[in-house]
């Protein structure tokens, strides 16, 4: 079975597309060649900067002939449709149709259309010119002559040649004929762009990967990656040392080499005061080199690994040295930053106001940087406001919020107040993934309280489902503060979340919040402070023009409040459902448990331990039959006030009736709902819900009783009445505890 | 008749080698590229932030010409002051600027040989092709392209200009920006920029890039941060704009073929120029807003914008 092989050959591939792009070129070119008809055995992509590569495995020589028939009229049919159909069928004249016998509908024509199988050869010539001019780059570019006209091929970079190849294992492979814009496919590739500029002609894959080791490109970015990983460790090793390893960066190095070849550099150990995030920022993100660290003490050590493209005629020395000299440079760089950030502002006057509006002290580096940022009037979102507004909102609720997580209120506004001070430092402008950690050191350096400076950094946590929530109650404050202004924010401003799109990862705030409030056991009413937290907004003015003429509105207004705060809360909810979904829990029960009263939908805790209470009563054989006997009771009982009316059966039971004619499982099922329901109510109302599970656990063994020998359809009126007002008593036992209606099962 | 007396070609002078001199370096490049083809344009007379803003980029960028050029151009950076004290980061700095109209096939190879000429041995050191697409907001400008590095020091930028002014290349030119301070630091193996040797010579005819240049930078990151007066340059600022906006008017083609193309293009460029260098003075001193920020960027463009559109109406713009 012959394979085929082709490289697209061109200038450099952003590392960050090169692994798309490979899975791209497999994907659309096998599903070109199955949608014809031509299955293979297998398939795999290769990427390296210059070139993007597929090799498709076990392909046919030709397609499978294709029969189709195709019905024609009748025989004697009108001229009109008999021409009509020769045409369609593609035929001269009649005599190319066979005619067949239908018992009902008599005689009719019948053309047999057989369509050889195309080439594969052929079909793979049409197929690849079709991929590359259409390929789904993120960013692709015209170039040179040919862009003078429009419609000019588009790549990612200049595409400058096509190797493609066709044919058996045993056999010569055939060039597939094709051209795309000037560009004429041929078996010719080029090896490393300094050790084997030659070109270089190709069979098929065995002889393409081994042509290429040879010419010092090894063609499979997982090896490379294995090569620099594995050579980086020993290089870390042999100094006594440990590579911090970083997959994305290992990823993106892969990306640019096609002979990687790992070194150790060196740096000044003065550059050691710089903050550990800080140095690894920068020899990361600009020079894309690894850190080390010394494994007795866990700080980086002032060596790097390095990986190039170029085994040097001097054993890499040259470019050891030269990677050194930029690496001081971008640390001294960082070091003038870090510096820089602590000390005085010039211009400090200016921002007088803004630090007694804030209350800052401008007699501190941080403190002037947020006065700064106050004073710029950096905006944080066009309708909510600046950083500013923002930060002075977060404080506010994180005071109110700090005595309900056991934070002090003066460390928590303090806190907030300098949660976004770091936003206009030079370190973060150069490296902003380090907000919030800078932020910390320089609070810390200017000598705030340690859960001040730690709520600097933390306020921004948790970021994700796996991230770290903080137990600090001033972290807990800022972070809940911050997390609930955004949302208000987006909520009042009507930016909410729909579908996939989420720019504002609105999502990711509100299953903060929920980790916050559970993680630290904090009872928090919500709906209170979302409430109050609206009013903190800016006010916004919505206009709207009618024929009367143009109305306005206040967005959050005093009538709006209430919705605004609910819908955020069913916000909440939903988000607490994928979280416990996510977490192999049962989310069903979030409904159940989700109550009319205040406190019922509102503290998420009290929620979450309502949902864990009642997932395991469940999982108890009390439960899961008290279940079963409430669905049945409850699926009874709306039959008949189907019959006789909503609230029909309302009211307690005749206990006197059921004391003179009812049955004995009739009585002990009054009796247990009286003594379980206060029980349970108790129970509920001190937050106890193992009490009030417990408390309906005993209901149960007289509803099973009940259902096994009780007739609840008597017929005598009286007593089938008051058999389902004793039902609706233990729906109304259960309700107290949870809606029992939407759990599952 | 007297003989013409032909000299021979000076033999090159040891202090003109290109690892020994800053000014060896820059003169290398330009008879490399002279030799290929481009005119050798002198620095525009303007202070400008990057060699692209020089019209002979920026506006030659346009339309269908071919166009070779390749020159010097001192830039200006105001934010990047360091006071003299940084040995890498200055407020002024030479860039070393190509254009090539359409891009060639093989820019890449004419690259590295540049490099080579210099004195590059590219089989001691790791040249890398390592994403950078470039956008000047400023000028409604991007394209596809690379940094290129040397043993991971970024050395030059490579672009395909795919849009300037806000309006699509055709053809694509590619543009290559040199630091030259920067290369000539890695040739000479110097690890500050001010001890650069600038004319190549030793003892005490030696000029370094600090005798030249030191003084400078501390003077004018003093201005650039503390005391470039900002209510002028607010006002400068408008000026440039307004003058912008009244030259392109007066220069627009009349119906009634008296002045079939546009007249004023190029003086109207320059006050785009200054518009953005105003700007760049403003931005360093800290008084232009976020918000704002991005409202001067805006103005800017719509002055390059409309600077394009009228260029495009020119004879250099290819217009009948």
């Amino acid at each position: 079975m012959p394979d085929l092989l082709l490289e697209l050959f061109s200038e450099e591939i952003p590392a960050r597309m090169q692994r798309k792009a490979g899975e791209d070129l497999k994907k659309l070119v096998t599903d070109a060649l199955v949608e014809r008809g031509l299955l293979y055995e297998g398939a795999k992509a290769f990427v390296t900067p210059r070139r993007l590569a597929l090799h498709v495995a076990g392909l046919p020589v030709r397609g499978r002939d294709v029969r189709e028939e195709r019905k024609g009229p009748r025989v004697g049919a009108p001229e009109a449709a008999i021409q009509g159909f020769l045409k369609a069928a593609g035929l001269n004249s009649l005599d190319q149709a066979s005619i067949v016998s239908d018992p009902k509908k008599g005689d009719s024509y019948v053309a047999v259309i057989e369509k050889p199988g195309q080439e594969t050869i052929q079909a793979i010539a049409e197929i690849v010119p079709a991929v590359i001019r259409s390929f789904p780059w993120p960013k692709s570019m015209r170039w040179g002559k040919a862009s003078a006209a429009g419609g000019s091929l588009r790549w990612v970079r200049p595409l400058h040649s096509i190797l493609c190849t066709f044919g058996a294992e045993t056999e010569d492979t055939e060039i597939v004929p094709f051209e795309v814009d000037r560009l004429v496919s041929g078996n010719v590739t080029h090896g490393h762009r300094f050790h084997a500029p030659g070109p270089i002609t190709v069979k098929r894959l065995e002889d393409y990967v081994a042509s290429l080791e040879k010419a010092k490109v090894v063609l499979d970015a997982d090896r490379r990656k294995e090569i620099i990983l594995t050579d980086a460790r020993n290089l870390a090793f042999a100094q006594g040392l440990d590579l911090v390893e970083d997959e994305g960066l290992l990823e993106e190095v892969a990306g640019l080499v096609e002979w990687p070849v790992v070194l150790m550099g060196q740096f000044e150990e003065r550059f050691l005061d710089i903050p550990g995030e800080a140095i690894r920022a920068t020899i990361r993100a600009n020079q894309k080199c690894f850190v080390l660290r010394d494994p007795a003490t866990g700080a980086l050590a002032n060596r790097f690994i390095l990986v190039s493209n170029l085994m040097a005629s001097d054993g890499g020395a040259a470019i050891t040295a030269g990677n050194g000299r930029v690496v001081r440079a971008r640390l001294s760089d960082a070091a003038y930053f870090w510096q820089t950030d602590r000390g005085a502002l010039p211009d400090l006057e200016t921002f007088r106001d803004s630090a007694e509006k804030l209350g800052l002290d401008l007699a501190k580096p941080l403190d002037q940087r947020m006065a700064k940022l106050d004073k710029l009037g950096v905006v944080f979102h066009a309708r909510l406001g600046t950083q500013g507004e923002r930060v002075q909102r977060i404080a506010a609720l994180a005071r109110e919020l700090a005595p309900l997580v056991g934070a002090d209120p003066e460390k928590a506004e303090r806190a907030a107040k300098l949660a976004k001070a770091d936003l206009p430092t030079e370190m973060v402008g150069e490296f902003p993934e380090l907000q919030g950690l800078m932020g910390r050191k320089y609070a810390e350096l200017q000598g705030e309280d340690a859960s001040v400076a730690a709520a600097v950094e933390e306020h921004y946590k948790p970021l994700g489902p796996s991230d770290r929530v903080p137990s600090d109650p001033v972290s807990v404050a800022v972070a809940l503060a911050d997390k609930l202004d955004t949302l208000v924010g987006f909520w009042l401003i009507e930016e909410k979340p729909t579908g996939s799109k989420d720019p504002y990862a609105l999502r990711r705030a509100a299953l903060g919040v929920i980790r916050l409030v559970i993680e630290n056991q904090v009872s928090l009413l919500l709906r209170k402070h979302l409430f109050q937290h609206v009013g903190r907004m800016p006010l916004i003015m919505e206009m709207t023009s009618t024929l009367e003429g143009a109305t306005g509105r206040v967005l959050g207004n005093a009538g709006e409040r209430p919705v605004i705060a609910a819908d955020l809360l069913s916000f909440f909810h939903d988000r607490l459902k994928v979280m416990l979904r996510d977490q192999g829990a049962r989310h069903d029960l979030v409904d159940a448990v989700l109550g009319e009263g205040a406190s019922a939908n509102d503290d998420l805790l009290l929620i979450t331990r309502r949902v864990a209470a009642l997932g395991r009563f469940l999982d108890t054989e009390d439960g899961r039959n008290l279940l079963a006997g409430y669905k049945r009771a409850a699926n009874i009982l709306k039959a008949e006030e189907r019959k006789d009316g909503e609230g029909a059966f309302a009211g307690a039971p005749d206990l006197h009736l059921i004391a003179d004619a009812g049955l004995i499982e009739e009585k002990a099922l009054a009796v247990a709902l009286a003594q379980a329901t206060p029980k349970a109510e108790a129970a509920v109302a001190a937050e106890d819900y193992e009490g009030a599970m417990a408390a309906l656990a005993e209901i149960r063994p007289a509803v099973d009783a009940f259902f096994d020998k009780v007739t609840v359809n008597d017929p005598d009126p009286a007593l089938r009445a008051n058999r389902l007002k004793l039902l609706n008593q233990l729906r109304q036992a259960t309700r107290a505890v949870a809606d029992f209606d939407r759990i599952a099962g | 008749m007297s003989a013409l007396v032909s000299h021979p070609p000076a033999s090159p002078s040891p202090a003109m080698d290109p690892t020994r001199s800053f000014q060896g370096l820059l003169l290398t490049l330009q008879r490399f590229w002279a030799e290929r083809g481009c005119v050798v344009l002198q620095p525009y007379d303007m202070e400008v932030g990057a060699g692209t803003f020089h019209p002979a980029t920026t506006l030659r960028a346009l339309g269908p010409k071919p166009w070779k050029a390749a020159y010097v151009q001192p830039s200006r950076r105001p934010k990047d002051g360091r006071y003299g004290e940084n040995p890498n980061r200055l407020q002024h700095y030479y860039q070393f600027q190509v254009i090539l109209k359409p891009s060639p096939p093989d820019l890449q190879q004419l690259y590295l040989d540049s490099l080579r000429a210099i004195g590059v041995d590219l089989g001691l050191h790791d040249v890398r092709f390592v994403e950078d697409d470039w956008e000047s907001p400023t000028l409604g400008a991007w394209g596809l392209g690379w940094e290129c590095w040397c043993d991971g020091m970024e050395v030059s930028q490579f672009t395909y200009f795919q849009q300037v002014a806000g309006v699509e290349c055709a053809p694509v030119a590619g543009e290559l920006t040199y630091g030259l301070e920067r290369l000539a630091m890695y040739v000479q193996g110097v690890e500050n920029v001010y001890d650069l040797n600038f004319n190549g010579l030793d003892g005490e005819d030696r000029i370094s890039y600090g005798d030249v240049f030191l003084q400078a930078e501390q003077e004018y990151s003093r201005h650039n941060f503390e005391y470039a007066n900002t209510e002028m340059l607010f006002r400068h600022f408008a000026d440039a704009e307004a003058e912008c906006k009244a030259l392109l008017a007066a220069g627009e083609p009349a119906a009634d073929a008296n002045q079939p193309r546009h007249a004023l293009a190029l003086p109207a460029y320059d006050q785009c120029i200054k518009a953005s260098h105003i700007f760049n003075l403003l931005d360093a001193r800290g008084v232009i807003s976020v918000t704002e920020r991005q409202s001067y960027i805006l103005r800017v463009r719509e002055l390059a914008k409309a600077c394009g559109a009228a260029w495009l109406k020119t004879a250099g713009g290819g217009a009948a």
